[in-house]
């Protein structure tokens, strides 16, 4: 089945100069294989087109059920030089969360994530 | 010694909830309250002060607020750690031993002051001897934007703080710190703590991490279940409360509204992170793939296991260079087809923008209620949306081509497309652009200095 990641995980991102950071939080321990065989740093970079200019780089938190992204070159410079309404990058986590992932119907059913 | 200090965050940012550290110091047992007031692009406002009056350049409000909490401060032996100094950190100090005396604690008050940081002075010396303070970000030398460099700040870690407090003071002022030496140096001090205890080092470090954005760790700005959290007028802002072995629970006041759970933690750990293995500050190397966390009861979560390792050879500098002008212009188009009027105005504007001849490095055009925070994932808008916000920003190294481009907006009510609005405000202000240069330098040619006198 097609799951929108917004229903098995939490997020919270942010800046650094040019690059944002997602940090993307299982919202179950028992998901965070999911994410850690979905959410590639290519789907993210794919999912971020037009958005994010450079390479998109992951790093794994099992301990915490979270992965996290770095999207280098996504905020027109960052700080005070972007333009934009998000310059700190503050809403690319909602924006991660927005991401379709498949998961097999069996794995679904054993997680309950076919009751969400 | 304490079984447990309670190190409480007062300010996550300069211009936080002006409230937080009175009800931190008044609200309930604390032992420390540590102030974060430094974004990165913080002190070369306060540099620009500082050029305007010899006596600005700190964070102003930190005066006013020590004069409302020092008595109780002093009753209750909670000490303060703060990066109010900025970039005059004696001026700071100056304004609250002032504050002192008038509150009639003359001679029974230690102050402590952290400088060296500042090596605005020392930028010549340094490039000249071949460390060229590279770009961290695009690896270009400092070289290349010397003549409009404006501040120039390593950040300094714990220890110097340990060592005003080891002193006696029962306020540190510093200028350029990191934010978790703020809530370290506490520790250190207190624990004993040896400074190649590279986990224990590590540990305060991520409870620093955890609280230095005040109320992000208590329900602020959290997604998991936001709309469950109690009482967020009245949110509690986080308090460390830390063991010698280096573990702590992140807690709140008693009463206090917002939510410290597993999850609003996890949210702040993952908040501004880079390489989770890697967290390098001057104090310690830590490894945010160790934390432990673990639910110890309502509001209460229990942070363990963290490892850590040595320090790097060098420190991070924190420079600002002026990088030209921007301006940023909105209008509201109403229904009918309010995206189609917004972009049909953006398209006139940039025409009228081109045959001005005005050149810019870069022209930003977002809809606000279409794609300003998500872009195109948010996908096609509403036929029949309300109204949309045009908003078109300019940058360039021309002040006065900025300038022209903010007369533009206006005109676009009467001369423009149909059912406008929201120019209520007045022209965009052209604002100077300070640019944000992080840089290493050596550790060993900084030398931080620490003073601790008698209000």
């Amino acid at each position: 089945m097609k799951m929108q990641l917004v229903k098995i995980a939490h997020a919270r991102s942010g800046d650094k100069g040019d690059t944002a950071n997602i940090g993307l939080i299982a919202l179950h321990y028992d998901f965070y294989p999911v994410l850690v065989r979905e959410v590639t740093s290519t789907r993210v970079k794919e999912h971020f087109k037009g958005i994010c200019k450079g390479d998109v780089e992951r790093f794994e938190l099992p301990n915490l059920g979270a992965l996290n992204f770095l999207l280098h070159k996504s905020l027109d410079g960052g700080g005070t030089l972007s333009l934009m309404t998000d310059a700190q990058g503050k809403t690319f986590s909602t924006a991660l969360l927005r991401m379709e992932v498949e998961i097999p119907d069996t794995e679904a059913n054993r997680l309950g994530l076919d009751k969400r | 010694m304490k079984q447990t200090i309670r190190v409480a965050a007062g300010q996550g940012f300069w211009g936080d909830l002006p409230e937080a550290p009175v009800h931190q110091v008044e609200g309930g047992p604390v032992d420390y309250l540590m102030l974060d007031y430094l974004a990165e692009v913080t002190m070369s406002i306060m540099q620009k002060q500082k050029a305007r009056d010899p006596d600005a350049g700190y964070a102003k409000d930190f005066v006013p607020l020590m004069k409302r909490i020092l008595p109780t401060c002093v009753e209750r032996n909670i000490r303060v750690t703060a990066n109010a100094g900025g970039v005059n950190v004696r001026g700071c100090a100056d304004a609250v031993v002032g504050v002192g005396r008038e509150l009639g604690f003359g001679g029974k008050l230690q102050i402590g002051i952290v400088t060296g940081d500042d090596i605005m002075s020392r930028l010549d010396e340094f490039l000249d001897s071949g460390i060229e303070l590279r770009n961290m970000d695009t690896g270009e030398p400092l070289s290349s934007v010397r003549e409009r460099i404006q501040s120039a700040n390593v950040y300094l870690g714990a220890w110097p703080m340990v060592d005003a407090l080891n002193r006696g003071a029962q306020v540190v002022i510093t200028g350029r710190v990191t934010d978790t030496g703020l809530t370290l140096a506490p520790l250190i001090h207190e624990f004993g703590w040896k400074a190649n205890d590279w986990d224990k080092m590590s540990s305060g470090t991520i409870a620093g991490h955890i609280i230095e954005c005040g109320a992000q760790a208590s329900g602020g700005n959290c997604q998991f279940e936001w709309q469950n959290i109690p009482d967020m007028a009245n949110v509690g802002f986080p308090i460390a409360e830390a063991s010698a072995d280096g573990s702590f629970v992140i807690t709140k006041h008693e009463g206090s509204g917002g939510r410290v759970n597993v999850q609003s933690v996890k949210e702040q750990l993952v908040y501004e992170m880079g390489d989770p293995h890697a967290y390098i500050t001057p104090d310690c190397v830590a490894d945010f793939t160790t934390i432990q966390l673990e639910d110890a009861g309502k509001n209460r979560v229990r942070v363990f296991g963290i490892k850590g390792r040595p320090v790097t050879d060098s420190l991070k500098v924190s420079i600002s260079y002026s990088a030209g002008f921007k301006a940023v212009g909105t209008l509201v188009y109403a229904w009918p087809d309010a995206y189609a009027k917004a972009q049909a105005a953006d398209r006139i504007l940039r025409e009228r923008l081109e045959l001005l001849g005005l050149r810019f490095e870069q022209v930003l055009t977002e809809f606000v209620g279409v794609n300003a925070t998500h872009g195109p994932l948010a996908g096609p808008p509403s036929a029949d949306a309300a109204e949309v916000q045009l908003r078109i920003g300019v940058r360039g190294p021309d002040r006065s081509s900025v300038e022209r481009f903010t007369k533009e907006i206006a005109p676009l009510i009467l001369t423009g497309p149909p059912a406008v609005t929201g120019f209520a405000g007045g022209r965009p202000k052209v604002e100077e652009i300070v640019a944000y240069w992080p840089a290493l330098i050596p550790r060993e040619i900084i030398s931080p200095k620490v003073e601790v006198f008698e209000a």
